[in-house]
């Protein structure tokens, strides 16, 4: 983390707070009360959150904010490839989320590999009725039909909260009967006030039906590390993998990107976990330190800068021979992250871009940016806690602005304001910002792209970003300021 | 710790029934909580000698989320140290009371209210197990025990066949099982016979033969337990009997529910009800003359 104090000419935290005083005013009394305190100037140097998160939702703002099933389904779960993820319920929730996170994966569809849609597909019937039977039906048909899938989680959708279907019963019966493990997690969307619950309960499901229920086939090593919170969007863990084995660690599991059931069951075995997303996962992070004594790190592999720094920070943790590799793989990958720098930093220096985000990115993409010449000036999650916002501040340059659980409205306005060269978002803020001509990157699923993690993201981000920034497009339309 | 649910047809007495017992239990020593599994929350207020507790689902309803409620707000304290919880719910004919309850019960769970000191948690569940909520209480790890209040009216009657027909549905993938018939008089005739007849079909037994005295409604009239407003009177003694019964009983079985017209020949045998006559079955008053 950088101590230097960095600024943004004309931003003080007057003039954000101002900023942020304008946008109040369009809010009644209640909801003004409600938002003030999820917005606000950072302040760098003092390390820690300037706004409230993890609260519900005002009502009448359109949140960016997916639901518990969403964490499940989509973050956690659901990458896992060599197993099949039923979403429990009707069909909407299942077919809906469907390969839209772009967690790529390997392997032959259908026998090793399942990126498929698995659904109960629940009718009146099924509510009235209760869908237990349909479910013990489609486990013995999913095993039937896949027999090589490793285990097969239970998604519960809203409905099967609300009949209150034992589905822990009809799962622990199938696993017997079928002699894999059956994950029933009880992600109904209802619960929580975003995603964020949706992860804590999956890393709780992991913690109770799959840790420490196998071991790894090859002999431990002092060099064995696993991988967790990265989802291999757009590849990404198809770059940090090899990045880390290139340095001289053996990583042994992937969480949960790309992921192999049996790997992550044995994740109890390794020497160190290294944590990208921290939001998802650290809960999972804690109890394998808790129970195994297995310390944890948290990196970043976005952008040269912090590649570097991270890879330093995790050679401390370990002898000369990895130290000597890591000073090696950096003075292999510096020269050539230099010619992608010398490059496009020509063309996107002293550009602004504004991020609103979930998981890490809002924080770990901020240097990426600044290594191409960027500057930041406003950052917020969709459904981070305080201790996201903690490590946010020292990222950010000092006084600007930090918003939680964001509104359009309150983005519309910021970046009126702000009149940034950039937006990095997702895609319901996608078309608002377009039409008003300011480029757009969704950065989520990096919009069709990737992988952006590692040496190998570096050269395509920035290339996306100066094909985003610099595109003649946006000077065909008429900018509202 | 012995978690016990207690069932029982709408108005049958469950929730004075359960209080007094519960109170029984604590004179004898015993650490109890008290889970009230109904929107009516009125399960804890002769221990709490309150109109009504404030209940999980109110409070969550307040603060907008479970995740900011703490286990303070609202396990309460009462008579004999007995621990109490509402889960609450919605008025009739509106939202899901049933989620109430499994959202009351996680969090119960996952805010660590079930401490190892406790003896016995007692549930006591809305009069008609309706959707899968309300059979959250007999849940793998949850109660293993079901007692159900019943009287020597049909329809009490008829309802405690139909919990059993619950209870096997549960007990053949899990542990739970039918600790016996709670008999709350309502002075019919020979109604000990009938519901010691109606236990044995069942294969259970008749626990206790609660007598009916206006005590119990004076007691409750001060917001108080017999056991607790006049712990010398005689139907003190009866709980107490009762809370000594169910905690020495080890008779617990997988009930064997009777066929419609089983158990309508216990109750032509008993004099409740005539044999049907076929004869003027759909004929109307002025075509009968």
């Amino acid at each position: 983390m950088s101590t230097e104090l960095k600024t943004v000419e004309g931003i003080t935290k007057e003039s954000t707070q101002a900023m942020i005083d304008e946008v109040l005013e369009l809010y009644p009394e209640k909801g003004k009360k409600k938002r003030a305190a999820h917005l606000a100037p950072n302040d760098q140097a003092s390390g820690s959150a300037c706004v409230k998160s993890n609260k519900k939702t005002v009502p009448g703002v359109m949140s960016a904010r997916g639901c518990a099933y969403a964490g499940a389904k989509g973050v956690v779960w659901g990458p896992i490839r060599d197993m099949v993820h039923v979403s429990h319920g009707p069909v909407g929730c299942g077919w809906y989320s469907w390969g839209t996170r772009r967690n790529l994966m390997s392997g032959i569809t259908g026998v090793n590999s399942f990126p498929m849609q698995f659904t109960s597909d629940f009718q009146e019937k099924d509510v009235v009725y209760g869908g237990d039977k349909k479910l013990a039906t489609l486990l013995q048909e999913a095993k039937d039909l896949f027999p090589l899938a490793k285990g097969i989680s239970v998604l519960s959708e809203c409905p099967v909260g609300l009949i209150g279907d034992d589905i822990n019963q009809v799962a622990k019966v199938a696993a017997k009967e079928l002699d894999i493990p059956v994950i029933p997690c009880n992600c109904e969307g209802f619960r929580g006030v975003s995603q964020s619950l949706g992860h804590h309960i999956s890393n709780d499901t992991i913690r109770d039906y799959i840790i420490e229920t196998r071991e790894f086939p090859e002999p431990i090593g002092p060099y064995d590390i696993a991988l967790i919170g990265e989802y291999n969007i757009g590849g990404d863990a198809w770059s940090t993998k090899p990045l880390l084995e290139e340095c001289g660690f053996n990583v042994k599991a992937v969480w949960t990107g790309d992921g192999e059931m049996d790997r992550i069951a044995a994740t109890h075995q390794v020497k160190l976990n290294v944590i990208h997303c921290y939001r998802s996962m650290n809960y999972m992070c804690k109890v394998m330190e808790e129970k195994y004594g297995i310390p944890w790190i948290e990196l970043n592999f976005f952008g040269p800068t912090k590649i570097r720094e991270s890879l330093r920070k995790l050679a401390e943790l370990f002898d000369d021979n990895i130290k000597a590799k890591v000073e090696a793989v950096i003075a292999k990958y510096d020269p050539q992250m230099q010619a992608i720098i010398d490059e496009y930093k020509p063309r996107l220096d002293g550009k602004k871009v504004m991020l609103y985000v979930g998981g890490l990115r809002p924080r770990h993409t901020i240097n990426a940016y600044e290594d191409l010449g960027m500057t930041c000036v406003g950052s917020g999650y969709e459904f981070a806690h305080t201790d996201d916002y903690d490590r946010t501040a020292s990222e950010m340059p000092d006084a600007t602005v930090v918003y939680d659980d964001a509104s359009e409205i309150e983005m519309e306005h910021f970046a009126h304001i702000l009149k940034p060269d950039l937006i990095g978002s997702g895609i319901k803020e996608k078309y608002l910002f377009q039409k008003m001509a300011i480029p757009f990157r969704q950065m989520h699923s990096w919009d069709y792209s990737g992988p952006y993690h590692g040496y190998k993201g570096f050269p395509i981000f920035a290339r996306d970003i100066d094909m985003a920034v610099n595109s003649p497009t946006w000077k065909l339309v008429e900018a509202p300021f | 710790m012995r978690q016990i649910a207690i069932y029982g047809k709408g108005g049958i007495g469950k929730s004075t029934t359960t209080q007094n017992t519960v109170a029984g239990l604590a004179s004898l020593g015993k650490k109890v909580m008290i889970v009230g599994c109904d929107p009516k929350a009125d399960s804890t207020r002769l221990i709490l000698h309150a109109k009504a507790q404030s209940t999980v689902m109110d409070l969550v309803r307040e603060l907008g989320t479970v995740e900011d409620l703490e286990l303070e707000d609202v396990l309460k304290v009462g008579y004999g140290d007995v621990k109490c919880v509402e889960s609450g719910g919605p008025e009739p004919g509106v939202g899901c009371a049933g989620r109430g309850v499994i959202t009351a019960i996680n969090f119960l769970e996952e805010n660590g209210a079930y401490t190892s000191d406790l003896d016995f948690v007692f549930y006591d569940v809305l009069g008609d197990v309706v959707c899968g909520g309300f059979a959250m209480p007999i849940r793998e790890n949850k109660a293993e025990e079901i007692y159900i209040v019943c009287s020597g009216e049909m329809m009490a009657m008829y309802a405690a066949n139909n919990i059993a027909k619950g209870i096997l549905k549960y007990a053949s993938s899990g542990k739970v099982r039918l600790g016996g018939l709670i008999c709350n008089s309502r002075n019919t005739d020979r109604e000990d016979e009938l519901i010691e007849a109606l236990a044995a079909k069942l294969g259970t037994q008749m626990i206790h033969f609660v007598p009916r005295d206006n005590q119990v409604q004076r007691a409750e009239l001060r917001r108080m337990t017999v056991i607790e407003y006049s712990p010398e009177h005689k139907q003190a003694d009866e709980y107490r009997e009762l809370a000594r019964k169910i905690s020495e009983n080890k008779m617990l079985v997988v009930p064997t529910p009777l066929t419609m017209d089983e158990l309508e020949e216990l109750l032509m045998e008993f004099g409740i009800m005539e044999a049907d006559d076929e004869s003027v079955v759909g004929v109307a008053e002025a075509a009968s003359k």
